[in-house]
């Protein structure tokens, strides 16, 4: 007999809806344990939208066509030494910020996912939850393989998974998604599914991907290409996930606007670094930080708010402070990075003066009030042989584990204290937002292995600094860390191009 | 509920407790509108640390790159601990005088605005 051939829909519910059955010997609750212990009520699952339709043998055809497409474009980047074919060396150092600190991020979700694609008892969020896992180990490889091609020409890629687990500032990324991992399920779907990847991704893919673009990088534009419609999917789901949960029960909203609240603020830590990137570490600028935020958060992100103000949800909480940082953020952030350039496995620099002029001119109301002249010391300092480097430890947010460089809004040239005190003894915050987050559940991030603490409790290789630096973190010093100028890859770029170093040129003059 | 979690009654490991600092307490300190070094600093030293110590060796050693720090009239410094007014004793310790685990010490120099104004 003949198999008659399915249609799409017959097809798309026995591959997704159909792989689920009842359960006949077995308690529910004990099938999946953790869809109670957050207080998030589900009357129906039936009501769930699957948010696309999409089966997995689609998928696999699907994905293994943009693959082969992929390759191809590595392969002929490298045949045709593209590492040379970026605007300027300093560009890489994005990169490197990329491989380190946001790749192992898509490892991450690919091990959030596969553990909530097990623990909804609702098939549709399963399926869906199991193909994003895949998408996301996707990702990971992707990066990886389009980088390895840097990693043979420049320096601080070598060994990006080890650094991800130990370096001071890549805790920072690195707890924002052990934290999601470690809530239940329905809060890593808030947190990543709405409130990164559909109210946040855009502010940090688009500014890596056109920064790519702008700078010559083929090989990253086109592992974002070849991304993006993943994470179309991505954001529905996210979507989804919200409308869903506020349509179960009316006792979910107030859950739902504390995780929105949490999540959005602790993305938004997250994201200066991405701020730093575009404001300082793209030789071709695309946009200032502060038009970006403007575009994707205050503009997109202001129309999904009121839209959701019809369910009773709100503005994340603190997002008017959030709003009033993207004038100083990036400025501060990099402040930080060029303090502690000795201890950072990528390059730092001043920005030059046509670059001076260009922040100037985005940041009309801060930069040459509060930034260029601490700016313009440090380059003196330099051009006299004396590069500034903070001889210290700095001090860390117990939440988003940043060195405490945020100032108050009201007052932007006072650094922001916060403190708790728990069972009798104190915690330090950068914001309200983190302060917040940890006195709801003090328990969770009394944990938080703070990189400096850690130091100083002897955990990372003793109490010698450069020690730490170079064999606990594996920092090749020297090569990967200081100033770009007077680096390795800095040399190497110049050989390629016949191009001067700074002090060539000097000593000539002179 | 001190946390969402699915064990009853979880408590987390707390990794910074004093214990674990050999002797040490941390004390973190900022020096107010001068934003060149970014962030507070954070030390480990023993809480029989003297505040003298701590402002000849440590403080100084950890600011004195700052074209500001020579000319701090250390008189009129106005201390802080933990966001409250503070007098310190130079010749007692940081315990003796409050100065406890991960505790805050600001100064402020009136006068001295940082780099060409800019508070940095
Ligand atoms: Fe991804
Ligand atoms: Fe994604
Ligand atoms: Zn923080």
């Amino acid at each position: 007999m003949a198999a008659r051939k399915l249609n799409l829909k017959e097809r798309y519910s026995l591959l997704t809806r159909d792989l689920d059955w009842e359960y006949s010997y077995r308690d529910k609750k004990e099938i999946f344990p953790y869809e109670d212990f957050e207080g998030i009520k589900i009357t129906d699952w039936s009501k769930w939208e699957d948010p696309f339709r999409l089966t997995m043998d689609a998928y696999w055809k699907y994905q293994a066509e943009k693959e082969k497409k992929l390759y191809a474009i590595f392969d002929a980047f490298a045949q045709n030494n593209g590492q040379q074919n970026v605007t300027d060396a300093r560009y890489i150092n994005a990169i490197k910020v990329f491989l380190t600190g946001v790749s192992p991020l898509e490892y991450q979700a690919y091990s959030g996912y596969a553990h909530v694609g097990r623990q909804f008892s609702g098939v549709g969020a399963r399926t869906a939850c199991q193909m994003q896992s895949i998408d996301e180990l996707r990702h990971v490889q992707t990066q990886v393989h389009a980088m390895s091609h840097y990693n043979k020409f420049f320096d601080g890629f070598q060994d990006f998974s080890h650094m991800h687990d130990r370096v001071w500032y890549l805790s920072v990324p690195k707890s924002f998604f052990d934290d999601a991992r470690s809530a239940g399920p329905f809060e890593f779907m808030v947190a990543i599914s709405f409130s990164f990847e559909y109210v946040l991704t855009n502010l940090l893919f688009v500014p890596f991907m056109s920064g790519a673009a702008y700078n010559g990088d083929m090989a990253t534009v086109t592992f974002g290409f070849s991304a993006q419609s993943d994470e179309a999917r991505h954001m529905t789901l996210g979507l989804e996930v919200i409308k869903f949960l506020l349509e179960q029960h009316p006792d979910n909203v107030p859950i739902v606007q504390r995780w929105i609240d949490k999540w959005f603020w602790r993305g938004t830590r997250l994201l200066a670094i991405v701020a730093m990137m575009m404001d300082y570490m793209l030789p071709n600028r695309v946009m200032s930080w502060k038009e970006a935020w403007e575009v994707y958060f205050e503009e997109a992100g202001g129309a999904l708010f009121k839209d959701l103000a019809r369910y009773g949800i709100e503005m994340p909480k603190y997002a008017a402070t959030a709003i009033a940082e993207k004038d100083h953020i990036s400025h501060q952030t990099w402040s930080t990075f060029y303090n502690y350039g000795h201890a950072a496995a990528f390059h730092t620099w001043m920005p030059d003066e046509k670059e001076m002029d260009w922040l100037s001119e985005k940041y009309p109301d801060t930069f040459d009030k509060y930034y260029r002249p601490r700016f313009e010391h440090w380059r003196e300092k330099e051009q006299a042989g004396e590069r500034f480097y903070n001889p210290t430890l700095p001090m860390l947010c117990n939440t988003c584990q940043i060195p405490m460089g945020f100032t108050e809004m009201d007052d932007p040239s006072l650094i922001a204290y916060r403190q708790s005190v728990y069972q009798g003894e104190r915690y330090n915050f950068c914001s309200d937002g983190c302060k917040d987050i940890f006195d709801h559940e003090p328990e969770k991030y009394v944990q938080s292995w703070l990189p400096v603490h850690q130091i100083y409790q002897g955990n990372c290789g003793g109490a010698d600094i450069e020690k730490v630096l170079s064999e606990y973190y594996r920092i090749n010093m020297g090569k990967d860390n200081l100033d770009f100028h007077g680096s390795p890859d800095e040399a190497r770029w110049n050989a390629w191009h016949n191009l001067e170093s700074a002090e060539e040129r000097l000593k000539k003059a002179g | 509920m001190a946390v969402a979690a699915i064990t009853p009654d979880y408590t987390g490991e707390r990794l910074d407790r004093v214990e674990n600092f050999h002797g040490n307490i941390v004390v973190y300190v900022g020096w107010d509108r001068h934003l060149m070094f970014c962030s507070p600093i954070a030390f480990a030293t023993p809480p029989d640390t003297t505040f003298g110590k701590l402002q000849d060796e440590m403080i100084a050693g950890a600011y004195a790159q700052h074209p500001d720090f020579a000319k701090i009239d250390w008189e009129q410094v106005c201390w802080l601990l933990n966001g409250e007014p503070f007098t310190p004793d130079r010749e007692a310790t940081l315990a003796a005088q409050g100065v406890d685990h991960k505790s805050i010490i600001r100064m402020q120099t009136p006068g001295l605005e940082g780099i060409g104004g800019s508070h940095s």
